[in-house]
């Protein structure tokens, strides 16, 4: 499923500010474990295994994934605003495939 | 014995009923109301209220719900240029016109004297006019897009036209809902009106209600169509299901819909 992840970050906040930023992806998750009724075959792993947001290119949360997680990740953080800039959101699944998504963060 | 966990039961979802009943009566959604004339239940309960609080404090919120990255599809579907004819849905209807749709459907369409659903209106749409290929009931196309559509009547009163040439689908929807079968035996109204409320294993039984579908179901992990949803069904009292868009179905759905009168539409609702 081709879909844009989904990204909610507040449009401004206050430097020092704890904002919550909410993400949200679309994706099976399927976990390696379950067999193809007809084939009688494991369907291989495929599940999205790191989540990385960036401020500024300075990493500020990493989420490493295992097969336990439901399908169509929700992922929540806080975030400590040191500035205004340009959040960087990436997921990585195990076939290597990357989906980002950019917001820009201003403080008033 | 039986008397005591009957009142134990009612206390509990009562209790239940109240704190949701507050903390919505703010928000003016109506999750549980007085039943249609001819109605067998005593009050209509949306299956919001069978639910857990966690589950529905997903679907609230928009951002949360896993559902709507469904409606974000359906929202491109309708823009998208599809067919041999090279149209889209966008082209013929505003998105402002859907608004009433997902109360009011299904109905009897008066040129193809036939009862259709959402579903099978995008797929009429989709031969007739676009000249595309028709959807399947659980793509993630058709989920989309239908989610969409009836997402625009979120929160209106369901809504259904039972007489004139709908009468004789509503008599059938209503046969199959009291008819027994399968191995069990059972019919749609032992569990979801004789019983709803109580525990089957570990899940309660709700009234089963169909105004929040498609549904985002946790246990599916994507969203469904009603009509499997009642495949589902038909297979835990282990009868053969019908097709998905089967005639049966199709009146069933109708008759649940009047069931529901009166219910605020929750689609794209999250379920467990």
């Amino acid at each position: 499923m081709a879909i844009k992840p989904r990204v909610k970050v507040p449009k401004s906040a206050k430097v020092g500010d704890t904002i919550q930023i909410k993400t949200l992806i679309s994706h099976k998750m399927e976990t390696g474990l379950r067999k193809d009724k007809k084939t009688g075959k494991k369907i291989p792993r495929q599940i999205i295994n790191m989540f990385v947001a960036k401020f500024n290119g300075k990493q500020v949360f990493q989420a490493k994934m295992y097969p336990s997680i439901s399908a169509n990740p929700y992922i929540a953080f806080f975030l400590k605003v040191p500035e205004a800039g340009e959040l960087d959101f990436t997921w990585t699944d195990d076939s290597g495939k990357t989906w980002s998504a950019k917001k820009k963060l201003a403080v008033s | 014995m039986n008397i005591r966990i009957l009142t134990g039961g009612i206390a509990a979802l009562t209790a239940l009923g109240i704190s949701i009943g507050g903390a919505l009566a703010a928000e003016g959604k109506k999750h549980s109301i007085k039943p249609v004339a001819g109605s067998p239940l005593e009050e209509v309960w949306s299956g919001y209220r069978f639910a857990k609080p966690t589950t529905n404090q997903m679907q609230d919120d928009d951002f949360e719900n896993p559902g709507m990255t469904w409606y974000d599809i359906g929202e491109a579907n309708w823009s998208k240029k599809d067919g041999e004819a090279g149209k889209s849905c966008a082209e013929c209807h505003k998105t402002e016109d859907m608004k009433g749709v997902g109360a009011r459907y299904p109905i009897v369409d008066p040129k193809l004297n036939k009862l259709m659903n959402v579903e099978e209106r995008v797929n009429y749409c989709r031969k007739t006019y676009m000249e595309a290929k028709p959807w399947k009931y659980d793509s993630n196309d058709m989920l989309g897009t239908v989610i969409y559509v009836k997402a625009q009547s979120r929160g209106m009163p369901v809504n259904v036209k039972i007489d004139g040439p709908a009468a004789t689908y509503f008599e059938k929807g209503k046969k199959f809902y009291y008819q027994r079968r399968g191995q069990m035996d059972m019919s749609c109204a032992q569990c979801h009106e004789k019983y709803y409320g109580k525990l089957i294993r570990m899940n309660t039984l709700s009234q089963g209600q169909s105004n929040g579908f498609p549904v985002y179901r946790l246990k599916w992990q994507k969203p469904g169509s009603l009509h499997r949803r009642f495949k589902g069904c038909n297979k835990q009292v282990r009868s053969t299901p019908f097709k998905t868009g089967s005639d049966e179905y199709m009146a069933l759905e109708l008759y649940l819909a009047w069931r529901g009168t009166g219910l605020g539409v929750e689609t794209p609702a999250v379920r467990n």
